[in-house]
């Protein structure tokens, strides 16, 4: 069966409008993006959209710590992962990149997405 | 046990109270808000008065004029902001410019010097951008600005520093009179006892008088809107100017404040509550515009209404009770109430008060509290000197205003202590800039729970059940 | 009195990267002035991502975006004073300023560069009816109070504006468990960016009401409820369109004001459109060395941009002490049809390369041309698919045109007929 969906492309902030054409849930034709990123994009949101979550997480001292998805991972999951996320309290020193959770989801990890402000 | 109890933290209440402290008598004041200053003295023009307005030989005539002439000392003392910036009555018309000379004639029989009339040509002059339509004015030499609640925190400070208690969040909820005195019963549980009993209590006045047992007293609220302007605009004008007064009072005035603010109101609505309306600002922009019609409006940087409190007499009820022998009534304190109110407070001490306790001096009285702007007042040497010892008064929290932490943390710990966001923005103006608080209020709220020993999640804008955050992420 | 080549205001990504641009064009006696404890500004909170798609070709989170530029600075060795307000700047570059180890003290500068950024327009400023409870906040002081210090102030929030801060709070506060009942844009259309109403609001199921304006907000101590309504063409609420939402916050995310006071006070001249400092396209404002980047100077959409205007006023300072600050041959850069604001305002037609032109469109268009003409002659043109007021378009001008024109520029854009 063919279906037609509009789509906005969030890869950047141009926020191409696309057009996809699907075909049993799989896209066949992507009309609107301006580069190979909203293609892909628009292939992936048919199947299943994918966003980088990004959040805190509180140290075990108590600083509010920036954290990041290393990939996207299913929309859908993004309030169960939450559930995960608010429970990590790890212990300082921390920099950007260290890996918090292994696969917290789909293979990808949460990982320290910026320096660590002075708590309160 | 007190010799007065004062209830009511207002400017009434406040210069009441200190009044009491200079003298040998215990006083206590009862405020059912968290800080004081909350009711009427929270929310107003701010305005001198000079005294042209009440008829001759009412408590309004008579009080108004005497504050007002004791205004400046008074404020000079408690290190209050006040400025003789002079009131400028305008008329449009025929009809009010006779308005005009029958309060400059009412205003002589009360006692007020220096009134003149100006031709349209005079009043430009004064006021450049007052309307082509303004055809004259009244101008009040002595009419001058003030904080209200800066007055208001600073008299009940100076109090305080002389040996008078304040307990707030103190809700009178019964009021018992036996034989050692007046008992009054807080809701949640507190009381106190004194000789005397004070009500200052604004709107709560009849209420207060009633579980006294005096049921004779009416109070009735009058809501008013305000607009206040970006300092950016605050030399716009530089006096005070109203409209020529009609039955329904004084109408809506624009004031220079005296922190440089341009402040633009009231309307005059018979109902009680501090919500703006839609109606009411436009009401506001649209008179204001016929005053001067190049109003910066577009420099609003809040707008703010607040509840003056009239008696049915339609003059200020300054006396003792007819039926309770020592409950003396301060209350119906409409305008012009906070010019008046040092004046009764001397009368209410001197004369009311003493009539039931032999009043002996308190030799320890010290009239002088520093202001809460000392530091912006100094030297650069002197802020030096200050931040050396305390180098929290090197560290800026409300950038708009430039408040530092230092200047913060006395608000907190001084009297009347600031206790939640609010109180520290009413003593030190952090938070009242353009930004409204949109940057420093996270800051100081770490003060306040850091000083006050409190959670961060209790710390609150203005008082129980206003806390700022509602918890703890994660 | 200190002495320092270059002075900058602000220690944000707009002050950042102009203290990296000036020192790498070999003036190294820089110092900034930071008022908070750490450089970063305002991304410091900003722990989205997206950040740095222009500049790195990667998706950064705000505080990933700062590191880069703190790192930089530090690598340098760039002299930071942390927890320092100037107080006050004349025009002749001396400033004011205040901290707890120095006290007040003066600093005489070659050249200033203003990077104090913006602030958020206040719901005070837009006189909305009501009462003044706990619970009203601008969006990003929410985002300070869940971000860095890690409170949600409230679980049932109603948002007016659609900025980007206020639907990046719409996505942040329901991840931290509230409820966004309502995001309400008094325009027809939404200042944020597209993406941004996918990903923050359609992901969440936030109804976005455009044309809609909150009329009153109730509650005592705290929020308890607001009411929204349809605006009309003028913006003017139409009765009997009232809705009603009860909850506990409401966030305003009603547009960014560069913070200017020190700026007014050095008497250097403003627009009234940007509400920044006229500048030449080195960034340099109308006072010969003193030069304005970043928010202060025009409110950004994306970060990459404030990078690159940064750059651009810090190698401008960079050559004004090096012995630039020689005569100018000016040339006024006018906005036109259909066109809000350019910047610069000026160009300045003795200094050396293509420039580019930063503006906003007035509405929002689609299939349209626009161009930049001098007299009749037409320097430049670009078409676009579609343009809206809540991104920033550019154009360049190419050297060559620049020297051929005599007349001021204009900016405009046409419609396909």
């Amino acid at each position: 069966m063919k279906e037609k969906r509009s789509l906005t492309c969030v890869e950047c902030p141009m926020g191409c409008s696309i057009e996809v054409e699907t075909e049993n849930g799989v896209a066949v034709s992507v009309k609107g993006n301006s580069c190979p990123r909203g293609k892909l994009y628009a292939e992936n949101e048919i199947v299943c959209p994918k966003r980088v979550l990004t959040s805190t997480v509180r140290a075990a001292s108590g600083e509010m710590i920036p954290v990041k998805t290393s990939s996207p991972i299913p929309k859908a999951s993004m309030l169960a992962i939450m559930q995960t996320i608010n429970a990590v309290h790890p212990t300082l020193p921390l920099k950007i990149g260290d890996v918090l959770v292994h696969d917290i989801a789909d293979g990808v990890d949460l990982v320290v997405a910026g320096c660590v402000e002075t708590h309160i | 046990m007190y010799d007065c109890v004062v209830i009511g933290g207002g400017v009434v209440g406040g210069t009441v109270l200190r009044e009491l402290t200079k003298y040998d008598l215990r006083a206590v004041l009862l405020e059912k808000e968290n800080d004081v200053g909350m009711g009427a003295s929270r929310a107003n023009s701010g305005i001198v008065h000079a005294g042209f307005d009440a008829p001759p030989n009412t408590n309004k005539a008579k009080f108004n004029v005497a504050g007002n002439k004791m205004m400046p000392t008074y404020c000079a003392d408690l290190g209050v902001k006040y400025r003789n910036n002079g009131s400028l009555v305008v008329a449009f018309s025929d009809e009010d410019k006779n308005t005009l000379h029958e309060l400059k004639k009412r205003g002589e029989e009360n006692g007020v010097t220096g009134l003149q009339i100006l031709d349209a040509k005079a009043l430009k002059t004064k006021e450049p951008h007052i309307s082509a339509q303004a055809i004259g004015a009244l101008y009040a030499p002595t009419g001058g600005i003030v904080c209200p609640y800066e007055l208001t925190v600073a008299a009940i400070g100076n109090a305080m520093d002389n040996g008078a208690d304040l307990l707030t969040d103190f809700d009178v909820e019964k009021i018992e009179k036996k034989s050692d005195g007046f008992h009054v019963y807080a809701a949640d549980g507190r009381s106190v006892t004194g000789k005397l009993l004070l009500n200052c209590a604004g709107l709560a006045g009849g209420k207060i008088a009633a579980l006294a047992g005096d049921e004779s007293i009416r109070i009735y609220p009058r809501k008013g809107e305000y607009i206040l302007l970006d300092r950016e605009s605050g030399d716009y004008i530089s006096h005070t100017l109203f409209f020529a007064p009609t039955k329904r009072g004084k109408g809506v005035l624009i004031s220079q404040t005296v922190d440089n603010n341009v402040i633009v109101g009231p309307t005059a609505i018979e109902q009680d509550g501090t919500e703006t309306t839609a109606e009411g600002l436009g009401y506001i922009g649209e008179k204001s515009r016929e005053m001067c019609p190049d109003l910066p409006l577009y420099n609003t940087i809040t707008s703010f209404a607040g509840v003056r409190a009239y008696s049915d007499r339609h003059d200020f009820v300054i006396e003792e009770s007819a039926t309770v022998d020592g409950l003396i009534h301060c209350v119906g304190i409409e305008s012009p109430g906070l010019t008046s109110a040092p004046a009764i407070a001397e009368y209410v001490a001197s004369t009311l008060v003493a009539k039931h306790i032999a009043l002996k001096k308190n030799d320890r009285f010290d009239p002088i509290r520093q202001p809460d702007c000392f530091f912006k007042n100094l030297s650069t040497e002197e802020k030096n000197a200050v931040i050396k010892r305390d180098p929290a008064y090197g560290k800026i929290v409300c950038r708009c205003e430039q408040v530092t932490e230092g200047e913060i943390v006395r608000a907190i710990r001084e009297n009347p202590p600031a206790k939640s966001v609010d109180a520290v923005k009413r003593r030190t103006r952090s938070g009242m800039g353009r930004c409204q608080g949109g940057f420093c209020q996270p800051h100081i709220a770490e003060i306040l729970a850091r000083e006050l020993g409190i959670r961060f999640e209790d710390v609150t804008k203005s008082g129980k059940g206003s806390q700022l955050v509602r918890e703890k992420t994660k | 009195m200190r002495n320092c080549d270059i002075a900058i205001i602000g220690g944000g990504p707009a002050g950042l990267a102009a203290a990296i641009a000036a020192y790498d064009k070999g003036v190294k006696n820089i110092l900034i002035f930071e008022r908070e404890e750490k450089t970063g500004g305002i991304l410091k909170q900003c722990i989205h991502n997206g950040f740095g798609l222009t500049r790195f070709q990667e998706s950064l989170t705000g505080p990933e975006y700062a590191a880069r530029f703190v790192e930089a600075v530090e690598k340098r060795n760039i002299e930071t004073l942390i927890n320092t307000t100037v107080l006050s700047l004349s025009n002749d570059k001396t400033i004011t300023a205040i901290n707890p180890t120095d006290g007040v003290f003066t600093v005489r500068a070659k050249a200033v560069i203003l990077a104090m950024g913006c602030r958020e327009r206040s719901r005070g400023a837009l006189n909305i009816a009501g009462s003044r409870p706990a619970g009203i906040y601008s969006a990003g002081t929410a985002q300070k109070y869940v971000n860095i210090k890690g409170y949600l102030p409230g679980k049932e929030v109603v948002i007016l504006g659609s900025g980007d801060i206020g639907l990046i709070m719409a996505r942040r506060m329901t991840l931290e468990g509230a409820k966004v009942h309502a995001v309400c844009e008094i325009m027809p259309y939404s200042s944020g960016l597209k993406r941004n109403i996918v990903q923050c609001l359609d992901d969440f199921g936030i109804p976005l009401y455009l044309n809609h304006t909150i009329t009153r907000i109730d509650g005592g101590d705290r929020v308890t409820g607001v009411e929204i309504s349809r605006v009309d063409e003028n913006k003017q609420p139409i009765a009997g369109t009232q809705r009603y939402f009860p909850c506990d916050t409401v966030l305003f995310s009603v547009g960014l004001i560069p913070e200017n006071e020190l700026t007014k006070g050095a008497d250097i001249p403003l627009s009234p459109k940007t509400r920044g400092a006229v500048v030449y396209q080195n960034r340099e404002t109308l006072v010969g060395g003193v030069f304005a980047c970043g928010n202060v100077l025009q409110v950004h959409d994306l970060v990459d941009f404030v990078s690159e205007e940064a750059e651009t006023a810090g190698r401008g300072a960079a050559d004004y002490v090096s012995g630039g600050g020689g005569d100018k041959a000016p040339l006024d850069v006018l906005n036109g049809q259909n066109i809000s604001y350019v910047l610069p305002q000026k160009i300045d037609k003795n200094l050396a390369g293509d420039v580019k032109l930063f503006f906003r469109v007035n509405n929002t268009f689609k299939n349209c041309t626009i161009k930049a003409v001098s007299g009749d002659t037409e320097l430049s043109a670009r078409k676009k698919k579609i343009a809206v007021p809540g991104e920033m378009e550019t154009l360049i001008l190419k050297a060559d045109s620049i020297a051929s024109a005599y007349a001021p520029i204009t900016v405009f854009l046409e419609e396909e007929a």
